[in-house]
């Protein structure tokens, strides 16, 4: 290939202490990020989107976490990197977007102070300087009078302004990569789509790489140029964002596109997958860990161990069984005896 | 005769200051609206956040006090209503909340938690209580014998089932679903609003759903009211409103919603930009200088707008 | 902020119209009057004298009117006559007042000076044998009374090994004014300030633990930690100013307690300060200096509420005083 990714995630494993035991919350995943191209990461609660994402940031508590595979960052690998390494990348070559915009801000700090506040590190620059950066960094993000609002405490704006400062302070070196963490779920419809605006239109300016975890199908259609769909620690299916809205293979993908309502068809009636996401300790750890959810599969359906197959170029899915996955065709059975 | 009619509600909060908690204003909540719902329909209250929804809701059922305006349900206005009247007429509206994690006591068994209601307003023996409760358990898709579980072995779905089942014990007439699927995640929102659907005919119910997701007001509702800051900018049947919104608020909301077919992404964009322009341009047809939307204005037989 | 101030000094005014008025009825309902006390003293003394020095006094007038004289004297800074040391109570308070904010002073500086470091390390190596050991140190502090432990550091380091005097505030031999008088003083202060302060840390360790713990999980630390931040910045900047928050409001009300703490320490001490003249005074039913002894309790109560209400709104920008 051409263009070295920007981000290259070899078989990473991440798994939580729990009782002495670990499990693993990401478990065996491999992807790439290329230079102005946005990866998002989907799936439901608990399916490892944040707990993959904080890997990539160094940002999971050393005590409790275990790491293993690899996460190249330009080659390098940042789980090979002491604390003290990571820091001269992290900030400054990758930024980070949190989903609340107000937990993500310090109470105590005024918002131009926490710009800069990375800045400190990683640029060389005397204090006019980080300042009138700061300034042009706020206009760039859209927050009106950027003068004043540069002395404000976070409590003191809107959650769009926020997050604004929130994309500003990621921005705020030009880093190569964004790994955003539901940037737009604690916000209003509207100010999510500014605030989607305003992300792809910085991309487009930066070149910037982007990882988006989202849990939102919406967001992904128009944020997107990859898909990769999570369940349970692991990715099911890989595409680029067309192919797979248009063809979407893996049961888990199917199920979760038909769960939303559709402004096609309003009122049908919603696809509901059965059961549910097991805790992390209850995960199967061999086999299909969605075949208890699609109980209507006949059981030669499956595979025993499956893995992620590229089935037309580009095009990853775990499992066989979506050449002759089905529906079932009642969905009078859905709300029956819902615990299992 | 309507199910339910809303006369010019108005619902202020009070602001205290100072030491002597003085009411130094008011917040305008709920700044008069007016709406009726229709017997067997699905209202749906939509709106960003802190423009009064909840507020609304929490008011038809009694929990917060009507500043000025009548409710009237079935033609009886509830706050003219003696006691004993009134208590035997809020039986008839229920509501469901929206988190389903803090909205039932851990601490409480199912059938505890379902029963309430039930023992407050009637006096059934154990056994018919654990029988009916039984059934309701059985209505809303758990099995039977979960009601001596606790709500903390219960996925999300099940347990917003479980509030579900609480808010049925009473036979109500009128259900208020605040927000009732925003703390889930799409599956299970599924699982949710289906069933909602379902007990909707079964128990012949009238819902007044409020939520601030479009997608899913759009799925749910035959009639909506957007709001904003307190006051109604457009109301009608849904259809209508989503396919030919009139108020430029209501345009700005349905743009923003993230379409789900990603080759419309650049139309979408386009569309919100013009939205947007149209929006800083026109912002005096549809705003006083106060910034508030004017009264509604009938523009068809199930059409409402806030234009002058 | 000044205008703040100014309002919340004449909201203390009906509270201490009501205080007073309080006080002032107790002492009234206590059995027996400022006389009976000098009675005591001097059991010869007649009927018909006693009288006379009755309507001298002004103990014969009507209620309200012995209240406003009372009030009127207050104003004045004239606090009665104490019958037991026959002295003005102004004169007697005024050298013991200066003694008690000394020790009160001296204990709140150890404290914190204890506590910070202990709390900090405590919390930012949490679980570490460190934390174990302070910790463990905080359970025992907090199982143990303060007289009790008063008394031990006394016994121990007063008594037995010697190292330290064993009451007043100052040896009498020293010239008043001479450096030596300043560290004679001081000397004298350590031991009651020091077991003061070690039973007092254990409130502060605890919280400054906890809410250290509370604060570093929070996300605006990952957010810092994401901008790559060294840790020791992380810890200054974000987590620690946080984190000092609730302390700092602390601080205000940890003054009204002191003077509560100063009637033990004062007492074991034999430190000729408030509190100890406090304790005798209700026991030798002198009513005057208890009565002004409360007043001055109650005034600084007030004012330490108040210096919590000002510290916690110059500390933190959410809170915005109109
Ligand atoms: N520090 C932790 N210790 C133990 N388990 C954890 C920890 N963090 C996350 N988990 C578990 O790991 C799994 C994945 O969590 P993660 O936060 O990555 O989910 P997510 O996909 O981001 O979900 P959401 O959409 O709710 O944010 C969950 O089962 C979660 O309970
Ligand atoms: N108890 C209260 N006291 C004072 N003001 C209140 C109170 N409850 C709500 N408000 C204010 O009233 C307005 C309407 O609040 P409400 O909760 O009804 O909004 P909402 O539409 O339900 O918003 P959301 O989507 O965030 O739930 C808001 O400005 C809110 O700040
Ligand atoms: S075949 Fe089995 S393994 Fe493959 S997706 Fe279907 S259920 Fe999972
Ligand atoms: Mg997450
Ligand atoms: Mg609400």
């Amino acid at each position: 290939m051409s263009n070295q990714p920007v981000l290259q995630i070899e078989n990473l494993r991440v798994s939580f202490r729990v009782h002495d035991a670990y499990y693993a919350a990401v478990d065996g995943v491999s992807l790439n990020v290329h230079k102005n191209e946005v990866l998002a990461v989907v799936g439901e609660s608990g399916c490892g989107k944040s707990a993959l994402a904080l890997s990539i940031m160094g940002l999971h508590p050393p005590a409790k976490t275990k790491l293993e595979g690899k996460i190249l960052f330009h080659g390098t690998d940042l789980l090979s990197l002491s604390v003290h390494e990571l820091n001269k990348i992290r900030g400054k070559d990758i930024g980070m977007i949190f989903q609340d915009p107000l937990t993500a801000l310090n109470p105590l700090m005024t918002v131009g102070r926490q710009i800069e506040e990375g800045m400190d590190f990683h640029l060389s620059l005397s204090s006019l300087e980080k300042r009138g950066r700061t300034i042009e960094l706020l206009e760039r993000v859209g927050i009106p009078n950027p003068n004043q609002v540069y002395h404000r405490y976070p409590h003191e704006l809107s959650g769009g302004m926020r997050q604004r400062i929130v994309i500003a302070m990621a921005i705020a070196c030009h880093p190569s990569l964004i790994i955003a963490d539901e940037p737009t779920t604690a916000l209003d419809v509207t100010i999510q789509s500014q605030i989607m605006d305003l992300l792809r239109e910085l991309q487009q300016q930066m070149n910037t790489g982007i990882v988006l975890i989202t849990h939102d199908l919406g967001v992904v259609a128009e944020m997107a140029d990859r898909v990769a769909v999570m369940y349970a620690g692991e990715i099911v299916e890989m595409a680029d964002v067309y192919t797979l809205f248009d063809r979407p293979l893996h049961p888990y993908t199917r199920s979760l596109l038909q769960s939303i309502p559709s402004a096609q068809h309003p009122k049908e009636r919603l696809h509901v997958i059965q059961g549910i996401v097991p805790p992390l300790q209850k995960l199967p750890r061999t086999g299909c860990r969605f075949r208890s959810r699609i109980g209507w599969i006949d059981e030669s359906e499956h595979e025993e161990q499956p893995i992620l197959r590229e089935v037309e170029p580009g095009h990853f899915v775990r499992c066989i069984c979506y050449k002759n996955f089905h529906f079932p065709h009642d969905h009078i059975g859905d709300m029956k005896y819902g615990i299992s | 005769m309507e199910f339910l009619k809303v006369n010019h509600l108005k619902v202020y909060y009070p602001i205290r200051s100072g030491f002597f908690r003085r009411v130094v204003g008011h917040v305008k909540a709920v700044d008069d609206i007016s709406f009726q719902l229709n017997r067997g329909e699905t209202y749906g209250l939509v709106g960003e956040s802190g423009c009064g929804k909840t507020t609304t809701g929490r008011t038809l059922i009694g929990l917060i006090k009507a500043t000025a305006g009548e409710i009237l349900l079935e033609g009886k206005d509830l706050a003219k209503l003696n006691r004993r009247e009134r208590s035997y007429h809020r039986k008839d509206i229920q509501m469901i909340f929206q988190d389903p994690y803090s909205s039932l006591n851990p601490k409480k068994r199912v059938l505890d938690i379902i029963a309430e209601p039930i023992r407050n307003f009637e006096k059934l023996s154990p056994q018919e209580e654990k029988r009916k409760v039984q059934y309701l358990i059985e209505r809303v898709g758990l099995h039977p014998d979960s009601i001596y579980k606790y709500p903390h072995e219960f996925s999300g779905g099940q347990r917003q089932r479980i509030g579900i089942a609480r808010a049925l014990t009473l036979h109500p007439k009128l259900i208020i679903a605040d927000e009732p699927v925003s703390a889930l995640d799409v599956s299970v929102q599924a699982q949710v609003l289906n069933f909602m659907k379902d007990i909707q005919t079964e128990f012949q119910l009238t819902y007044l759903f409020i939520s601030h997701d479009l997608g899913i007001i759009r799925h749910m509702c035959d009639r909506i009211g957007i709001m904003y800051r307190g006051q109604f900018v457009e109301e009608g049947a849904s259809q209508e409103i989503f396919n030919n919104p009139q108020h430029i608020y209501t345009k700005r909301l349905i743009s923003a919603i993230p379409n789900v077919d990603p080759r419309k992404k650049q139309e979408q964009i386009k569309l919100r930009q013009h939205v947007e322009k149209e929006y800083k341009l026109s912002w005096q047809r549809y705003f006083n200088a106060e910034g508030k939307a004017y009264p509604l204005k009938r523009i068809s037989d199930t059409h409402s707008v806030a234009i002058l | 902020m000044l205008k703040f101030i100014l309002r919340r000094i004449m909201m203390m005014i009906p509270q201490l119209l009501i205080l007073s008025i309080l006080v002032f009825a107790l002492a009234k309902a206590m059995p027996g009057d400022a006389l009976t006390g000098q009675l005591a003293q001097s059991p010869k003394m007649d009927a018909n004298t006693l009288m006379e020095m009755r309507e001298k006094l002004g103990l014969n007038d009507p209620v309200h009117i012995q209240y406003v004289r009372w009030v009127k004297n207050l104003l004045h800074g004239d606090l009665g006559l104490s019958y037991i040391h026959q002295q003005p109570v102004t004169d007697l308070l005024s050298g013991r007042l200066a003694n008690t904010l000394l020790l009160s002073a001296c204990v709140l500086l150890l404290t914190y000076l204890i506590a910070i470091p202990l709390g900090l390390v405590s919390g930012r190596w949490q679980d570490s044998w460190a934390d174990k050991l302070i910790v463990g140190y905080s359970y025992v502090s907090f199982a143990t009374p303060l007289f009790i432990f008063a008394l031990v550091m006394l016994f121990v380091f007063g008594f037995k090994l010697g190292w330290f005097p064993t009451g007043g505030s100052v040896d009498i031999q020293v010239e008043k004014g001479t450096l030596d008088y300043y560290i004679n003083k001081f000397y004298h202060l350590l031991l009651p300030a020091l077991s003061g302060a070690l039973i007092g840390t254990v409130g502060i360790i605890q919280y400054l633990r906890s809410e250290i713990i509370d604060t570093k999980v929070k996300d605006f630390v990952k957010t810092a930690r994401a901008k790559g931040i060294p840790e020791s910045k992380i810890y200054s900047h974000h987590i620690l100013r946080n984190s000092f928050l609730p302390i700092a409001a602390f601080l205000g009300y940890e003054i009204t307690g002191l003077i509560g703490g100063s009637i033990f320490l004062e007492s074991i001490y034999s430190y000729p300060g408030l509190g100890q003249l406090f304790l005798q005074s209700i026991m030798q039913r002198d009513y005057s200096v208890v009565t002004a002894l409360v007043m001055i309790s109650g005034l600084a109560t007030l004012i330490g509420t108040l210096l919590s209400d000002i510290i916690l709104s110059a500390v933190d920008p959410r809170i915005r005083i109109e």
